[in-house]
């Protein structure tokens, strides 16, 4: 088994142990365990990733190629492969999914209803995840995004608070609909590739040598598109995400809109503008109007929020916008940018939950207008709030920062095919985000953690425990580590972007 | 121009910034949880070494410049790449004005750390406190520093935030915790003008750096795209909310609600400079751009002359400083606005000013420190009689309020003469202005001074206040020598811009008149609030005379509460809320509507299936001839 088969399994063998586990305790110990070997894993691989494919390659082949490639044809007839490998982009998604899938296992620590089968479902999520970030074939891309998605809706419905069902259900239909807009895609790349050639495969990069007809882009780009959007809360497909993130417990929070959501932009990255670079020509200006869209609405709609999960969710719809804009802007910067915004947001958000589910289990409600002083009830917990706050609204020495910088700059610069002067403008009131992200942060934060302590029974609350400081410690650092030296994530992803880019040209 | 030779210091400038920032990190995680007092201690002796060090900077700096100022990169490292010809280098920019500002920086930031470890004694949170004062450090000094406007965004956003994060510093106090968002957001809007201007500039002219933006190239690409002026003034909206200019400056009076060493270290002689350092730095392009600089100079006199004017009803220490700090920043700009290329005076002359004030300025905060903390009351009306009870505190207050209504030899008094000098080329109306401005100024600050001092004490607290302790009186005295002696300095000879300047320092006429309108708002201060003990009636009946215009001009023109209305009435009410109900309602409520609809249709479907054989029997021909007849239809 090679390295990146590991690296996709070993959540799925952890879970096995965990179903097999005799004692309950031992049930959070071995998915740590699992998840912290993952973490080391995933460290090995970006060595092995960067010394291989970095440094020691000609300069042709480290702007091409993928590394660590594991291929086996597993339905020949069909063209169906197991091909995964690993570039720069998914490089950075999968250290991003390591990280919240282990702080996710920890935050999950006082999990009890159940908690064999919890556990055994986030660690098959993951699998899927992984999956999606390392396949580079659509039938292997397409089965891992089905099992990434298809255990949420147990998860919510199983474990969460409020109108679970409901919310388990609207999410999981919406999710199906962007699914079956991707499958169709899919299918259809495969068949009209295939006649044209003759060779009928899976194979993404295969694919990509293969100039697909203009009417045929014109409408399977917006299809594809659209179907990853929903998963990226692209506007107005978004209303699974406030609903969702509410009723789901703290790691699926975290796990959902650290890293499924960017499972959308990865896709829309990775294979809609990949393969189908005319028809993001035609439909760029579009999605980046709607992009501009879900960044200012987002912001204006998480102002006036009451339960502190939807605040978070409101932020995450117009932070998401600003991946889907850096897509859309197809030029180098933005695509760049678009994929450090998501790791960025991956770990801000993750924090900004794992920090909910903390306090939440302290205060037992949400409402932020019956919180009030908390700061100086749990400084550490609030101080780490507002480091997520403050990465959030764009604090330069925070890795929102960067991502942001990278994504206005790319869409003023624009590109070759779209008019200057409308991304321009657009630029502009998206930028205006960085302002309405001030409003809500500062106002919603201050009312929770500052002024006095406004219920009694809060001031004798506990701060954060040691497993929670781990927890929040390691997403904090994280954040400030990209925010003060982003060069070396910015160059693990560089590389790869210009596959994409050349498509364009 | 052969290559400048580097001394050690120079070599190593980033030094100065960096210890500040590695004593953040020290006393922050690892020192404050365990003591106080040490937090103090070496957050204190950290900057004291940037003292130290940026003065020997200084000192390396004025041996190798010549005649002429040169412009170093001494030190510089690549910080992120956007595309390979636009990448960010965090560095340290040495010229005339960084130098100047590094030392002023250190300075008043080790004093103010000095004067805090007494007058936060005994504080909660006096840990963090010296924790933020670090930081703020360290990001003032990577903002004077910055090589480019990307580096200078950066840090200009982390002085924001530590002037969040110390405006806040009481944050069990609701005025706090909204004086620190208002301060925030107000400047962050400003920013987004800034980070806008940045855009355009980089994106026109493919360059960031302050070398290279100086450039004739770039300044006639800027202008063929014709969005020279339109990036300086966006740039400029940058500086006005960091600096406070009209009508951004409804933050900085509420800032008072922080402690007072940071009212002074922040909110006076340094962070609220930066906007004027910034315009100051983008001088040359400024310079090529008349319309822009035009609203500057409208813009700070405006300020100045506004400020001043609402200095004289406020009865807040703390708040008289604040809008007095307006003002002088508003003189700071405007004496920037009515420099030219040919006709530099002015921005010598800013740049003198913002030096001296710096020192006379924190001096006045540093004082007012001292008095709020010995009376417990930040209201002049409580005060008086402290002249005998503080001798030293009242002495060195004293001379900040010479130096800053510009008495002759205190600092102020050569910079403001400068200033004026360098008004009298432009319209009247700059000139008369600025004297205006200086005769309310003198008024005010004389106001404060005989209401706090002199006279008999007005309430049982201030009868009882006795002299700050000596950690604090140091820090007075020092400001105080500075004030005395800064005015002395040649600075002419050290920065300068364009055309070199002719020596001719003192303007006799300008001098006279100026001194003079500055005792004429002394003398008046003088028969209105210090003549007599029942000095609080003369002002009453003056008032009162005032009617409507004085309660205007109290309420600081309600500007406060236009932006109330602004905020809560309509983006609150007419665009946040709607947006949040229409995200509820319609676009989810689509959502639900194609799930309900979805139900229905099946439940329809439902009700066909009754289990009887009849009701199968009549679905079954209905069924087979709607498909016969389609069929026929389409193929037929």
């Amino acid at each position: 088994m090679g390295l990146l088969s590991l690296l996709v399994f070993l959540p799925f063998i952890t879970a096995l142990f965990v179903m097999a586990a005799p004692i309950q305790k031992q049930i959070r110990w071995i998915a740590l365990f699992g998840t912290g070997l993952h973490l080391i894993l995933t460290a090995i691989t970006t060595y092995k990733y960067v010394s291989v494919g970095l440094l020691s390659t000609s300069p042709e082949d480290k702007l091409t190629k993928l590394f660590l490639v594991e291929k086996i044809d597993w339905f020949t007839s069909i063209g169906i492969q197991y091909n995964l490998g690993v570039d720069g982009i998914s490089m950075a998604m999968v250290i991003l999914t390591s990280i919240i899938i282990f702080t996710g296992v920890l935050a999950s620590w006082n999990v009890e209803n159940r908690s064999k089968e919890f556990f055994a479902l986030l660690l098959v999520l993951v699998t899927g995840v992984f999956g999606v970030f390392l396949s580079f074939d659509l039938f292997l891309f397409f089965m891992f995004y089905e099992v990434a998605v298809l255990p949420m809706y147990l998860l919510i419905g199983v474990w969460g608070t409020g109108p679970k069902e409901y919310s388990a259900m609207k999410l999981t239909l919406m999710l199906m609909v962007g699914s079956a807009l991707i499958l169709v895609g899919f299918l259809a790349l495969y068949f009209i590739a295939g006649a044209k050639t003759g060779i009928y495969t899976f194979d993404l990069n295969s694919l990509a040598q293969f100039n697909y007809p203009k009417e045929f882009q014109s409408w399977a780009f917006p299809t594809i598109f659209v179907g990853f959007g929903i998963l990226g809360a692209l506007y107005p497909f978004h209303t699974w995400s406030p609903d969702g993130h509410a009723s789901a417990p703290t790691a699926v929070s975290m796990l959902h809109a650290g890293v499924l959501m960017k499972l959308g932009g990865y896709g829309a990255l990775r294979i809609a503008v990949y393969l189908l670079p005319e028809g993001a020509k035609e439909w760029g200006l579009f999605f980046m109007a709607l992009a501009t869209i879900n960044i200012l609405y987002g912001a204006f709609g998480a102002i006036k929020q009451k339960d502190l999960k939807f605040f978070t969710a409101y932020s995450s719809v117009s932070h998401c916008g600003l991946v889907l804009f850096g897509v859309a802007t197809l030029n180098f910067m933005g695509f760049k940018g678009a994929v450090l915004q998501m790791f960025s947001h991956g770990i801000m958000t993750g924090l900004f939950f794992a920090l909910i589910g903390m306090i939440y289990g302290r205060t037992h409600t949400r409402m932020i207008s019956e919180m009030g002083g908390l700061g100086q009830v749990m400084p550490w917990l609030s101080t780490s709030f507002y480091i997520a706050g403050l990465a959030s609204l764009g604090l330069p020495g925070f890795s929102g920062f960067i991502a942001e910088v990278h994504v206005f700059m790319a869409w003023f610069f624009g590109n070759a095919w779209h008019s200057i002067v409308f991304s321009r403008v657009l630029t502009i009131l998206a930028a205006m985000s960085i302002v309405v992200t001030a409003v809500y942060v500062l106002r919603g934060l201050g009312k929770v953690f500052l002024g006095p302590v406004q219920d009694p029974h809060h001031e004798n609350l506990t701060d954060a425990t040691i497993t929670e400081k781990l927890t929040t410690g390691m997403l904090v650092a994280t954040l400030a580590i990209v925010g003060v030296y982003p060069l070396p994530l910015i160059k693990l992803i560089e590389n790869s972007i210009y596959p994409i880019l050349n498509r364009l040209h | 121009m052969q290559p400048p030779v580097m001394t050690f210091m120079l070599e190593n400038s980033w030094v100065i910034a960096a210890v500040p920032f590695f004593s953040f990190l020290l006393v922050g995680l690892f020192i404050r949880p365990y003591s106080d007092k040490w937090a103090g201690l070496v957050a204190t002796s950290a900057l004291f070494i940037s003292m130290l060090a940026s003065y020997l900077l200084a000192w390396d700096y004025l041996q190798i410049s010549g005649a002429a100022p040169q412009v170093l990169v001494p030190w510089s490292v690549e910080w992120l790449q956007f595309i390979p010809k636009i990448s960010v280098h965090m560095g340290v920019l040495i010229d005339p004005i960084s130098v100047m500002m590094m030392t002023v920086v250190t300075t008043v930031s080790f004093l103010v750390h000095v004067y805090s470890i007494g007058y936060m004694h005994g504080e909660n949170g006096y840990g963090r406190y010296f924790t933020y004062l670090n930081l703020f450090t360290f990001s003032m000094l990577g903002l004077v520093s910055s090589t480019n406007i990307f580096q200078m965004y950066v840090f200009w956003e982390l002085v924001g935030v530590s002037s969040f994060l110390l405006i806040g510093f009481y944050y069990k106090k609701p005025a706090a915790v909204a004086a620190a968002k208002k301060a925030f957001i107000v400047t962050r809007f400003a920013d987004l003008g800034f980070l806008i201007g940045i855009l355009i500039l980089a994106g026109t002219s493919q360059t960031i750096y302050f070398t290279s933006l100086s450039q004739p190239e770039v300044v006639s690409q800027l202008n063929e795209f014709g969005v020279l002026n339109l990036a300086l003034l966006l740039i400029f909206m940058g500086a006005a909310g960091k600096s406070a200019m009209f009508p951004l400056h409804i933050w900085l009076p509420d800032a008072m609600e922080g402690p007072t060493p940071v009212s002074a270290l922040i909110h006076a002689a340094t962070m609220v400079v930066a906007g004027v350092y910034l315009v100051a730095r983008m001088f040359p392009l400024y310079s090529q751009a008349t319309y822009a600089l035009e609203v500057v100079a409208f813009v700070g006199l405006f300020t100045s002359a506004f400020a001043a004017i609402i200095a004289c009803t406020q009865d807040d220490i703390k708040r008289v400083l604040a809008f007095s700090t307006l003002s002088q920043l508003g003189y700071m700009m405007f004496s920037l606005g009515i420099a030219t290329l040919r006709e530099p005076l002015g921005y010598t002359a800013s740049m003198f000013h913002l030096y001296n004030h710096a020192f006379f300025k924190a001096l006045l905060f540093l004082g007012a420190g001292a008095v709020i903390h010995a009376v417990h009351t930040n209201n002049i009306w409580e005060m008086g009689g402290l002249r005998k009870k503080m001798p030293i505190t009242h002495i060195t207050f004293l001379i900040a309020v010479l130096a800053i209504s510009g008495i002759w030899p205190f600092s102020g008094f050569f910079s403001k003469d400068e200033i004026l000098v360098a008004s009298l080329h432009g319209h009247p109306i700059h000139f008369i202005g600025g004297l205006i401005v200086a005769g309310i100024t003198a008024f005010y600050m004389s106001r404060i001074y005989f209401l706090t001092f002199l006279g008999n004490s007005r309430t049982e607290a201030s009868s009882h206040a006795h002299e700050a302790s000596p950690v604090m009186l140091f820090s007075l005295v020092v400001l105080a020598a500075f004030s005395c002696v800064t005015g002395f300095i040649p600075f002419s000879h050290y920065v300068s811009i364009g055309q070199p300047l002719e020596h001719s320092r003192i303007n006799l006429l300008v001098a006279i008149s100026g001194t003079l309108m500055a005792l004429i708002g002394i003398f008046s201060s003088w028969i209105i609030y210090g003549s007599s003990s029942g000095s609080a009636k003369r002002s009453d009946v003056i008032a009162r005379r005032l009617g409507a215009i004085y309660s205007l001009i109290k309420n600081k023109f309600y500007f406060d509460e236009i932006y109330q209305f602004v905020t809560h009435k309509i983006i609150f009410k007419f665009i946040a809320s709607p947006i949040a109900w229409f995200d509820r309602k319609v676009v989810d409520g689509g959502v639900n509507l194609s799930g309900w609809s979805a139900r229905k249709v099946g439940e329809g479907f439902l009700s066909m299936q009754t289990g009887q054989l009849q009701t199968y029997g009549v679905w079954f021909v209905i069924g087979t001839i709607v498909t016969f007849f389609l069929f026929w239809a389409t193929v037929g």
